[in-house]
């Protein structure tokens, strides 16, 4: 079922990878690539460890063993400085958005910001970019609130906003649509695919929500038992005889 | 056998807690001193901490002294040694009462809030956010609060004794008619150094047993919300017994090169 584009860049690598907690294996030899300009969906029951392999992916989490690539970049073998520069290149939305609370909206955005300046350069004035990111959710008037005074899809669009600022070219999505309306699900699915046409992003997508992945994904992993299962097209993968693949689509 | 087994388990987890405290001690010696300084947070945490606690201390030192001078007062005047009120006064306040008491309130209002604020940061994935968008957390976080506390206890613990001293001349002059600065030159004449400077070292260590002990309690915090009410709770239980602990050694090692 493997779908790989030829003559494409893989901008992430994964090969092997293992993570256990304890005698609780969750990942057991995971493999997958993320080429330029793709959308890859990630889908897999609750604790099947799509979390946890994003967050070896960034960093958080420390994998057992394999290798992870990014821009050909052996996250295990660089140094923690470079790791940081590396991760300017990376957003993150995370499941519950993962606001600063003790700052405003335009505090939280400034905050990478300001932190990188090999990147930007020290800006003096950075109301232009934090406006610039803010108007690309659609809540340019949200930037003096705080984040108490958002709701849950508006919480969504500024962290999106916050992870838009640095200019990533891979965005990771942690489960984007979880917890809200289908309208606003449907808002966040529009706003993340005129993101990836605006900025050329390339996106690992986590979610358990079919419409999402079949409207936002160019190729499919399903994550069953520790490893990739089957991996695909929405269309391969939603016509599979595979009664465990077929079980994520009823 | 079971009871047995269940206190191996007690002290095998009170071990491993005093192991990753240290480690935790260890990686903020090493963290201090590298760049960058995160001189801005560090400000405004002191601001923050010396803002919450200033009214509380007053008060509660206020009233301390109030007290303190009330229930010793009859007791001086059986013995005729009502003019020993402000040296007894000054000396029990700056030597222990006000120290202890002091970070003993802030113990509950900082510690519990440092506990409180990174355990609610950490289930709510705000770490791992700052962490992800390149910044050291741990540094940013953990590093300036400890540092906040280590300096705003000392100046909330002055703040504290003057206030009770301040309260004990209140009962003096309404009950003895005793003048401000008769008061105050008695006060002054039976201080010495050697009462102030080992006091004063005693409180950088409290400021940094309520900041080290909030901070690794809500930075290591676990179990969703139920974690954080933990970690705000266990941090108070903790810093309350440590600064007891830090009290008596310091107090110990005083006796020993000081003449008291």
């Amino acid at each position: 079922m493997s779908t790989e584009a030829n003559n494409t860049e893989h901008i992430i690598d994964i090969q092997n990878l293992r993570k256990s907690f304890g005698d609780n294996c969750v990942l057991d030899g995971f493999n997958m690539y993320l080429n330029k300009g793709e959308n890859v969906v990630i889908m897999g029951k609750s604790g099947s460890g799509k979390s946890v392999m994003i967050k070896c992916l960034i960093g958080l989490e420390e994998p057992d063993s394999g290798t992870i690539k990014i821009m050909g970049k052996d996250i295990s073998k660089i140094s923690t400085d470079e790791l940081n520069e590396l991760r300017t290149e990376i957003g993150f939305l995370f499941q519950g958005s993962a606001l600063y609370d003790s700052m405003s909206v335009r505090e939280n955005l400034e905050f990478p910001l300001r932190r990188h300046t090999k990147k930007f350069g020290k800006i003096k004035d950075t109301t232009q970019l934090v406006m610039e990111a803010l108007e690309n959710v659609g809540l340019a008037h949200a930037i003096d609130l705080m984040p108490n005074e958002l709701s849950g899809g508006m919480k969504r669009r500024i962290a999106l906003a916050r992870t838009l600022i640095l200019q990533p070219s891979i965005i990771l999505y942690d489960e984007p649509t979880t917890v809200l309306d289908p309208i606003t699900s449907k808002e966040i699915i529009l706003l993340m695919m005129s993101i990836q046409k605006k900025y050329n992003t390339s996106s690992i997508i986590i979610t358990h929500d079919v419409d999402c992945a079949r409207v936002i994904s160019n190729r499919m992993i399903l994550l069953v038992d520790s490893i990739n299962y089957a991996e695909g097209t929405f269309l391969e993968l939603s016509t599979s005889k595979d009664p465990k693949v077929q079980a994520f689509f009823k | 056998m079971n009871n047995i087994s269940r206190i191996k388990d007690v002290l095998k987890s009170f071990f491993a807690e005093i192991g990753e405290l240290s480690f935790f001690t260890v990686r903020f010696f090493k963290e201090v001193f590298k760049r960058p300084f995160e001189f801005k947070e560090f400000l405004r945490q002191c601001y923050n901490m010396g803002n919450q606690s200033l009214f509380l201390v007053a008060v509660t030192g206020f009233i301390i002294g109030l007290v303190f001078t009330l229930q010793s007062r009859p007791t001086l005047e059986e013995f005729g040694a009502v003019s020993w009120m402000p040296s007894m006064v000054s000396i029990s306040i700056i030597r222990e009462i006000g120290p202890i008491i002091t970070a003993l309130i802030c113990a509950g209002r900082i510690g519990s809030g440092i506990g409180a604020e990174l355990g609610s940061m950490r289930v709510t994935e705000q770490i791992d956010a700052m962490e992800v968008s390149g910044t050291n957390p741990f540094k940013y976080l953990v590093v300036t609060r400890i540092l906040a506390t280590t300096f705003m206890i000392p100046i909330l613990v002055f703040f504290g004794d003057a206030i009770s001293i301040f309260g004990s001349y209140m009962v003096e002059n309404i009950k003895g008619n005793v003048s401000f600065l008769l008061y105050y030159n008695q006060v002054f004449n039976s201080l010495e150094f050697s009462d102030i400077i080992p006091t004063t070292i005693k409180t950088f260590f409290f400021g940094f047993a309520i900041g080290l002990v909030g901070c690794y309690k809500g930075y290591n915090c676990k179990k969703g919300t139920v974690g954080v009410g933990i970690a705000a709770n266990s941090a108070v239980v903790y810093t309350s017994m440590l600064l007891f602990l830090i009290d008596f050694i310091a107090v110990f090692i005083t006796n020993i090169f000081v003449d008291i």
